[in-house]
């Protein structure tokens, strides 16, 4: 009787197998689920919540007017950092991302305020400009072969000096104002410098949920009034570049020609058309990043932007990317630039001594980048 | 093995997160609590002595001062600043005002969350009053530099060179401004855009100086600017020469003062415009007085005489 069972027993735990490839490695549903360049960056994103939570609960991090005051600075990050990313996985730098931003904004404040064109216009002419200059940034770098880096940085200091130079000559002045006057009634500007569910939020004032200012004009109003376009911008980039690289034909191409260029183009993947058109992505993105903070502030200064570009390169390579090409996630990039704006505002925060901020930032970020590599190697097995 | 690193990776960020706890913690043992929010990147070094101030005068008060700055200047992010300072609810905010456009939204709000704010150093009396602050203390820029050029047409000079280490800052620029006007000449390209770092504006200023022998005076901004400028007027031999005047005061400047290669330094006295705002805040705080003006820090001309105390707190008190 116990024979018999064992036997059966025996036969149940030898099914017939499938042919096993030997070349093929075991890996579990788990692991595969694992093996994603972004997940160093969520990581990062809860250890950085964490911590912050640890150390400046009662500081009014957390409170409505602080979430939006971090999620405000980490959006902006989003924005450049999406463009960065794709640029960097399709193999190339832009370090004009800061001087595009001070550019692009002098050049709505220039056209609408000095010139007195239409709001949109000057906006959409401003979109025009900018990405003419990425398209000539990524010429220059594919007829010359020259590398972007240096392309690019020439770019830096030939838009910032423009920038200056346009900014003086015309108005005498190196901050244009007024342009929240002239954007009055407008139909484009509100896409970059409006709030959405403002609605939502005076009803949730109202009802005594959330803070609503104590004196002034706007009493009785709620202080966080809605959610700024700013972070729908970032959202919308995130999602799209997710999509395009992921999703999408040409996203196999941005990763082919950043992984290996010649490869990419012996089989057909037109490298210098995706890198030209990723080049004038980044620029997109510099150009929204400016118009949300021209519409926001309603000037524009000839100094906006400055080391921008580090940031969004810095965002991207905490998100997980390579700095070499070829590898890395939108998502990825957009939890760097989470890490990026909650650690820069928490700590202020925090209350730590000002001369000490950039040490803390610093090694935090490296803490950050040290971590996601070391969870990415543990996952991916690469040495 | 891995559950070694990841140890380590915790062991590390709670390495960090510990003393940074208690920083924070001893923040909050204090009495009242304000914060001091500058538009000066982190290169500025004439914000020691705001720093000083705000030092000796939470010292005296028995209340906690916070200084924040935008590590790059960058006026955008300082708006941020400001808004993450309002939702920290301290007591009280100090701030310049050096773009009205971008800071006096972030300034409103504060103020209409009930957070006391009183202006320093950059913005007018009337912008002070439009954005709800209870005060402006610093120095009328135009006016200074009004003075400034009064007194050097009265000295003979007709042509002028400005070094605008700050050319973002348009309430600076004012200055070269009044000077300009105070001369009675046109600004036309008599400022220079120096940039912020000493050998450029060194450099700079050489350059100009060839290329437009015929200057008469050089107005400098800052120490920042007036530092590698003296470098220069001493490389090109036209120290002591040229007619040099500067705004406000450094050790350098003193020593330049003292050995007649700067006519003349204008203090807005800094320390007043970080020390008397704690004050301020604080009494009005505990007992609800506040005096009933703008306080006017500046300007003071401060020449070779009476040097002794100028020169024994230069770049510290001055």
């Amino acid at each position: 009787m116990t024979q018999t069972a064992e036997a059966a027993e025996a036969e149940a735990a030898e099914p017939e197998q499938p042919p096993v490839d030997e070349r093929v490695k075991e890996r579990s549903k788990f692991h595969q689920a694992l093996i994603r360049p972004e997940l160093g960056g969520i990581a990062g994103t809860i250890l950085v919540f964490f911590f912050f939570f640890l150390t400046a609960r009662d500081s009014g991090m957390f409170s409505p007017s602080g979430v939006l005051n971090w999620s405000i600075v980490s959006a902006q990050f989003i924005i450049i950092a999406v463009g960065a990313c794709l640029l960097m996985i399709a193999g190339e730098f832009d370090l004009s991302v800061g001087s595009m931003i001070g550019f692009a904004g002098m050049s709505i404040a220039l056209l609408s305020v000095s010139l007195g064109w239409p709001v949109w216009l000057a906006i959409i002419v401003t979109f025009i400009l900018c990405m003419g200059v990425g398209a000539l940034n990524g010429w220059l770098v594919i007829k010359t072969g020259l590398p972007s880096f240096i392309v690019t940085l020439a770019f830096l200091f030939i838009l910032r000096g423009l920038t200056i130079f346009a900014a003086i000559t015309t108005t005498n002045k190196t901050i244009v104002g007024g342009i929240r006057d002239v954007a009055e009634g407008d139909w484009l500007a509100p896409i970059f410098g409006g709030k959405i569910f403002t609605g939502f939020f005076q009803w949730m004032g109202d009802a005594g949920w959330i803070e609503t200012f104590e004196r002034g004009t706007r009493k009785g109003q709620p202080v966080v009034e809605g959610i700024p376009m700013l972070i729908v911008w970032a959202l919308v980039l995130v999602i799209f570049g997710h999509w395009l690289l992921t999703k999408t034909k040409f996203g196999n191409w941005i990763f082919a020609s950043g992984g290996d260029a010649r490869s990419a183009d012996y089989v057909g993947v037109p490298v210098n058309r995706v890198k030209i058109l990723m080049f004038m992505f980044t620029a997109f993105c510099a150009c929204v990043f400016a118009t949300a903070q021209v519409m926001e502030f309603g000037s524009a200064g000839a100094d906006r932007g400055l080391l921008k570009e580090f940031e969004a390169i810095i965002s991207v390579v905490i998100g997980g990317a390579l700095l070499t090409g070829g590898y890395g996630s939108v998502i990825g990039a957009a939890l760097g630039a989470i890490i990026f704006g909650v650690v820069q505002q928490g700590l202020f925060f925090a209350g730590v001594e000002s001369s000490l901020f950039r040490v803390f930032l610093g090694v935090i970020l490296l803490l950050a980048v040290i971590l996601n590599t070391y969870i990415r190697r543990m996952i991916t097995g690469e040495k | 093995m891995k559950k070694i690193k990841l140890l380590a990776a915790a062991a590390l960020s709670v390495a960090i997160a510990v003393p940074l706890a208690m920083m924070s913690t001893s923040a909050v043992a204090a009495g009242e609590r304000y914060i001091l929010v500058s538009h000066a990147p982190d290169s500025d070094s004439w914000w020691n002595t705001i720093k000083n101030g705000i030092t000796l005068a939470g010292k005296q008060m028995g209340v906690k001062v916070e200084y924040r700055n935008p590590p790059t200047g960058d006026l955008a992010d300082m708006a941020r600043i400001i808004e993450q300072a309002t939702a920290s609810r301290p007591n009280g905010i100090i701030t310049t005002l050096a773009d009205f456009d971008v800071l006096s939204g972030p300034i409103r709000n504060a103020v209409d969350q009930g957070i006391n704010v009183i202006i320093m150093n950059s913005g007018t009396p009337e912008q002070t009053r439009k954005v709800g602050a209870l005060m402006f203390v610093g120095q009328p820029e135009y006016d200074a530099g009004y003075a400034a050029g009064l007194r050097a047409k009265g000295d003979g000079i007709k042509s002028f060179v400005c070094v605008n280490h700050v050319i973002s800052n348009a309430v600076v620029a004012e200055r070269c401004r009044g000077f300009a006007d105070g001369l009675g000449i046109k600004l036309g390209n008599s400022m220079l855009d120096s940039g912020q770092d000493p050998s450029e504006i060194k450099n700079r200023v050489l350059a100009y100086l060839s290329a437009n022998p015929k200057t008469d005076a050089i107005l400098t901004l800052g120490p920042t600017s007036a530092d590698p400028t003296l470098l220069a007027l001493k490389e090109n031999g036209l120290a002591g020469d040229i007619y040099f005047g500067t705004f406000d005061l450094g050790d350098n400047i003193v020593k330049g003062i003292k050995s007649g290669i700067i006519q003349w330094g204008i203090d807005q006295q800094p320390f007043l415009q970080a020390y008397l705002p704690v004050v301020v805040l604080t009494n009005y705080d505990r007992y609800g007085v506040l005096p009933g003006n703008n306080i006017n820090s500046g300007p003071g001309f401060v020449t070779k005489d009476g040097l002794t105390l100028v020169e024994k707190y230069a770049g510290e008190y001055r």
